[in-house]
């Protein structure tokens, strides 16, 4: 059946099975291959985009669920060449190792700043609660949430904490 | 050759632009036209004889382009095994299946949709059997597995005499007297160290085109090993190995579990060449538990036998460990690993037994630690019961028995000596981070309180940078995918006409950072700025010679080659620069991006224009070569064997028997840093996968060997919201196994976590004389232990 | 992992919804339950609908002396909304403690309740506030108290022809108060209840004088328990009281073991959730 969104700004429509999830049709209709696919029961949150500007995970979504609705990805966070804050925060922080979960921790930790931009460290840890990293220990996620919160307020961001050795 | 002059900076890491803006290419990205997808029709039984199989109905449903059985694929033969003990793999099952999830049937449609469809549409009909999954009655040998082998014990390590060559003691006798002393105090444990699932976050890919005109394979994996792949394809098929190119583009994790050659991509490739077209198969989760290897499963009994005062008299384990059904890649290998580390950081007699035992399960493998976290679990744990039985305190007693400082390279009696080490002072910076002695006024209080706090410590040393030559004796190399018979690095560093460098390496990295820490490496030796420098890695044609990732080998094996490597460029570029400044090669320095006569800044020549000459005959001295480049091999002569200690704060609740998890601080000893943010950031997701097998990943199967955690439902990882932040620190012990003393630093988190994080859960029960609970600590399990010692 | 094919339809009014309903169709609201079980293929229906594009639905409204929350009305609407928190905490709580955040913009409060997970969070507190499931269908309107809503694991009262329109709690008076507490499959109050509680309690002139608890995750179904509130109605609410009372918390419960806990441990935390809720009911009074 014929679906229409917009996606990252652009108006988009395609003739798809209804059983097409969402994150297959960004994949692979629309060749957005930001948003990724780790599980098939919603607790991994790899696949996490912004549907009306709520975090969602599109792997839980079918496409046609998204009819008229405003979708936005991973691809649409950096302009002009300037990352986003959370984008920023994550390179200066070592908040990734493979980059898989990335996109997503990204997109839900985005949503997470947007409604509150000087969170806890408790808020921030259930605020990405829905997203599994496998390779950071979630330590330096943190660290760069911190970051781009700090960024966001107009604050230095506080150091990094990685200093170890002698 | 200096040991201390590498890098050590924070730099940011050159892979993340791409990733962190959704750029990032993974198998499962690439769509190239009229690409096939596959779906695999997997047993959904542990055990049976297949009595029926049918696919033609299957066929005729919508897109689908071919369904392939065992027949069409017998004469590739079994999946390749580099260790082949145990009864290998067949590429599709062939007439019986041996564990849940085994493949039965592969179909290749238009699209994964269809696929499915067709795979559900496969007839198949079962005389099923009573499957073997529990260890011990495995290892009874009451029925058998597989009819074809002798036992279901595939083979046995035992410290003494695992290699024969090597013609050690066995120091059974000597464990044995210590525990028939007047003195003797004798602890002991039967343990569990659980089945895990790798849960890698990206699942497994491959992605399989042949030209039959060229006659050439191109395949793309989500792999840490594109050359044993590569190697694997080009020995089944038949090809010449440089027909055969595997590109491991951005690998989304491995932990291990990428590490094995796979039936799946041999299968794609398969396809792809059958059917002329490019086929995929991207896994599921569910297919990923049930199909991907896993990870530890063993128990055994742990003995320590030591005296009143804390003095180490003799270790003691006899284990089982799991194999699953087939034997892939290391499977039997895999306890070998850990054997090497029985003694951990102590001077004392072992006496160590692991049987390999073969159920109807999934195949085991390495998973991060491999065998490792196994072995120090076991010394750990007991270590600690020890010291309560003695009313010592664990770190004291830990302390008394450590190697000694002037005691490197200390040879154990597995036969192979610890490098370097000062494991009391890495103690004593833990104890002082972590302001142990306030932890347990801290816990002694709650406890006066009634609340259940407990402090647990723990300890490790691990065996990595695999790897000494010597072991591909023991199978410890790429030999049966037609690799040479060595794990030797390699690096091959190419200083470019325009003064860039071009660094490529055999390394398959899954998120280590290598395109940073490589080009640490090189930039710093050359005085060429890190953004001048391009790491290539993961594609088997730009790299003649590659061993892939794993048991944190890289920068400790292969960086330590490219190390070499950029000396060698070095020194012919100091050749130019001479000739260029008209002085001696061995006055001439590097340094911000040119090179000079020592102790006299100018004149000076730029690295723009020492390239240029290298690259054109008229300018070079007359008896350099052209061009500017060297490729390396470094062989270390001993494995690394990093250490260090961990402190857990945990309080339990009485009534529930629920954990949290409070503090987790760490002092890690790697050697030399090449960037400690990268390394923090390796012990940081270590510490969490050990968290994750002590508290909450438990992979289970039945009596009838369902698995009954097939998705992440079932199978709970640790989230952010489970884990506090880590505290963090250092010392620093370099070694002369290679240039850059550097160890490696992988797997060391997981494998100092698990005992950690026990230890601290059975401190905070002590007061109710509880000794030990097995892993994962869920709620259940610590509250059930709590009735048990309340009686 | 792929769904079975299905047809699919996005009414745009009940009426047009009750006409798709069929006998191999399944409402969706939100989709948080129904998709995943769907990629699993482990449950298929011919037809989907949608009712996502009813407009009405996603209101969360103050009726006087009761509130509505609307089949559409999203977790976190009703985890976020302080009419709820101030009228039924437990149902407040019980919605922020459910799924992760992006579950929680997804799923609906309505959908959680019809899907009748044996250990949702929810419907315990449903239960607890003593809510009113408003079932309709193209033969009218069915009032369903929460005490009958939940019939098994996976199955509730609704018939196939029925939508759960709306919830209707009623508002809380002096002297009453709610709560919810859980333990999750993760330890603390993560993911799924291995074992949860919510309580509701009035209390006039230091004594108790109405009350409702409800346990989860640790049986057949979300389960009213009867015995609990019996026991503390005429106490004076003292944690003896309290602690003697929550022993009857299994009364009327078929209790599953499964991977996270046994029958005895889950017995044993149902009890211990029961007095912790009404504890913290007592406390929020």
């Amino acid at each position: 059946m014929e679906v229409s969104m917009t996606v990252n700004g652009r108006a988009v429509s395609a003739d798809v099975e209804p059983r097409t999830l969402l994150v297959h049709f960004l994949r692979e209709n629309l060749r957005l291959t930001g948003t990724h696919v780790g599980c098939e029961t919603g607790y991994c949150g790899a696949c996490t985009v912004h549907v009306d500007g709520k975090a969602v995970k599109s792997c839980t979504m079918l496409a046609v669920q998204a009819e008229g609705a405003d979708v936005k990805t991973i691809e649409s966070l950096a302009s002009n060449g300037n990352l986003h804050p959370v984008q920023e925060g994550f390179w200066e922080r070592h908040g990734l190792q493979c980059g898989f979960c990335t996109p997503g921790m990204i997109m839900a930790s985005v949503a997470l700043l947007d409604e509150n931009n000087n969170p806890s460290e408790d808020e921030i840890r259930h605020g990405i609660e829905g997203n599994l990293c496998r390779c950071t220990g979630y330590h330096n996620i943190v660290r760069a949430v911190e970051y781009a919160g700090a960024k966001m307020r107009g604050e230095e961001p506080p150091p990094p904490d990685w200093e170890g050795g002698e | 050759m200096a040991t201390t002059s590498v890098m050590g900076g924070s730099v940011r890491r050159r892979e993340d632009p791409a990733l962190i803006q959704g750029m990032g290419t993974y198998v499962d990205d690439l769509q190239p036209t009229g690409v096939l997808q596959v779906a695999f029709m997997r047993s959904p039984v542990a055990r049976a004889k297949i009595t029926s199989l049918d696919t033609s109905k299957a066929k005729e449903m919508p897109g689908v382009a071919a369904i392939y059985t065992h027949e069409d694929v017998a004469h590739l033969g079994p999946l390749l095994a580099q260790v082949q003990i145990g009864k290998l793999r067949p590429l599709l099952a062939d007439g019986e299946v041996n564990h849940m999830g085994e493949a039965i049937a592969m179909v290749v449609a238009e699209n994964r949709y269809q696929a499915q469809d067709a795979a559900e549409a496969i007839d198949v009909e079962f005389d099923v059997v009573k499957p073997i999954i529990d260890l011990k009655e495995a290892a009874s040998d009451a029925a058998k597995v597989h009819d074809e082998l002798d036992s279901n014990i595939l083979h046995t390590w035992t410290y003494h005499g695992y290699w024969d060559a090597l013609g050690l003691e066995d120091q059974t006798p000597q464990v044995d007297a210590a525990m028939e002393r007047d003195d003797a105090v004798v602890v002991s444990l039967e343990m569990k160290n659980q089945r895990l699932i790798p849960v890698a976050i990206e699942p497994r890919s491959v992605m399989a085109e042949y030209n039959p005109g060229y006659g050439r394979f191109t395949v793309h994996s989500s792999t840490q090993v594109p050359h044993a792949l590569g190697g694997a394809i080009s020995k089944t098929f038949g090809m010449i190995a440089s027909d055969v190119r595997v590109i491991a583009p951005e690998v989304g994790g491995g932990f291990g579990s990428k590490l094995n050659v796979y039936n799946d991509e041999i299968l794609a490739a398969f396809a792809a060449k059958d059917l002329g077209r490019p086929v995929k198969w991207t896994e599921t989760r569910r297919e990923a538990a049930s199909s991907t290897i896993h990870g530890r499963g063993w128990v055994g009994t742990a003995t320590i036998v030591g005296t009143k005062d804390g003095e180490f008299l003799g270790y003691k384990l006899h284990a089982l460990a799991d194999m699953g059904a087939y034997s892939q890649n290391f499977t039997v290998a895999i306890p070998l690993l850990g054997l090497w580390i029985a003694s951990g950081q102590y001077k004392m007699p072992v006496s160590w037994t692991v049987d390999c035992v073969v159920t109807n399960t999934m195949t085991t493998d390495a998973y991060r630690g491999a065998g490792r976290p196994e072995a120090i679990y076991y010394l750990e744990r007991i270590i600690d019961a020890y010291a309560r039985e003695i009313g010592m305190d664990p770190f004291e007693v830990r302390k008394k028995n450590f190697w000694q400082p002037d005691e490197f390279p200390a040879l154990m009696g597995c036969g192979f000596a610890l490098d370097s080490g000062d494991y009391a002072s890495n103690v004593d910076k833990l104890m002082e981070k972590a302001d142990y002695a306030g932890l347990l006024r801290m816990r002694d209080q709650a406890r006066d309180e009634g609340r259940l706090v407990g402090v647990g410590v723990g300890s490790y040393v691990e065996v990595c940078g695999f790897g000494p030559a010597v072991l591909a004796e023991i199978g410890f190399s790429w030999s049966e995918y037609g690799l040479p018979a060595s794990f030797n690095g390699s690096g091959l560093v190419r200083v470019n006409p325009d003064a860039t460098v071009t660094v490529v390496i055999g390394t398959g990295p899954s998120g280590q950072g290598h395109e940073t820490t490589w080009a640490q490496i090189v930039g710093d030796g050359l005085g060429i700025p890190v953004d001048k420098v391009r790491v290539l890695h993961g594609d088997t044609r730009e790299h003649p010679m590659g061993i892939g990732t794993f048991g944190s080998r890289s920068v400790a094996v292969d960086g330590a080659a490219t190390y070499e490597a950029t000396l060698k460029v070095r020194e012919k570029a100091a050749k130019i620069a001479a000739h260029l400044l008209e002085a001696s090669a061995t006055d001439i320095v590097f340094e911000n991006g040119g090179a000079h006569v020592a102790g006299s800044p100018a004149p000076r020549v730029e690295w723009e224009a020492i390239a240029k000459a290298a690259y054109q005959a008229h300018t070079s001295p007359e008896d350099v070569e052209s061009g500017l480049e060297a490729h390396t091999s470094f062989s270390p002569g001993n494995a690394t064997w990093p250490f260090g200690s961990h402190i857990a704060l945990v309080e339990v609740d009485p009534d529930t028997g629920n954990v949290e998890l409070l503090r987790y601080v760490g002092v890690d000893d790697c050697g030399n840093e090449i960037n400690p943010m990268i390394v923090n950031g390796q012990i940081h997701g270590g510490i969490a996968q050990g968290v994750g097998q002590a508290m909450f990943e438990d992979a289970v199967y039945d009596s009838d060997g369902n698995l009954l955690t097939g998705s992440l439902l079932d199978y709970p990882l640790p989230t952010a919201a489970d884990l506090p932040s880590f505290e963090l620190d250092r010392t620093v012990t370099p070694t002369d196994v290679n240039p850059m003393g550097v160890k490696g630093v992988g797997e060391a988190g997981t494998i100092g976590t698990a005992h950690t994080i026990v230890n601290a859960v059975v401190d905070a029960l002590e007061p109710l004389g509880v000794k030990h609970v097995d892993m994962p600590l869920r709620p259940k399990r610590v509250w059930q232990a709590i009735q048990e010692a309340r009686g | 992992m792929y769904p079975r094919k299905f047809d699919y339809v996005a009414p745009s009014s009940l009426d047009e919804a009750f006409e798709a309903l069929g006998d191999d169709s399944k409402v969706m609201a939100g989709g948080m339950s129904l998709i995943p079980l769907m990629k699993l293929r482990l449950f298929s229906p011919a037809l989907v609908v949608d009712i996502a594009r009813i407009p009405g639905l996603d209101t969360l409204d103050d009726k006087g002396d009761h509130i509505t929350i609307g089949a559409l009305v999203r977790h976190a609407e009703t985890a976020a909304s302080d009419l709820i928190r101030s009228n039924a905490a437990a149902l407040s709580t019980a919605a922020a403690l459910t799924g992760d955040v992006q579950v929680r913009n997804r799923g609906t409060t309505c959908g959680t309740m019809a899907h009748a997970d044996a250990v949702a969070d929810q419907p315990a507190g449903a239960l607890a506030c003593g809510a009113v499931m408003i079932a309709q269908s193209a033969s009218g309107t069915r009032e369903i108290p929460a005490s009958e809503f939940f019939v098994d694991s996976l199955t509730s009262a609704l018939n196939p022809d029925e939508i759960l329109t709306s919830i209707r709690i009623p508002k809380s008076g002096d002297g009453e108060g709610s709560a919810y507490d859980k333990l999750g499959r993760r330890g603390g109050r993560s993911d799924y209840a291995v074992a949860g509680a919510a309580a509701w309690v009035k209390r006039s002139n230091g004594s108790i004088t109405e009350a409702r608890v409800a346990v989860t995750g640790i049986g057949t179904k979300p389960t009213l328990a009867e015995g609990v509130a019996e026991a503390l109605i005429g106490t004076d609410g003292s944690a003896s009281a309290v602690e003697a009372a929550a022993e009857r918390a299994l009364e009327g419960v078929t209790v599953l073991e499964d991977l996270y806990g046994s029958e005895e441990y889950k017995s044993h935390l149902a009890k211990v959730y029961a007095k912790r809720a009404i504890n913290q009911a007592l406390a929020s009074i």
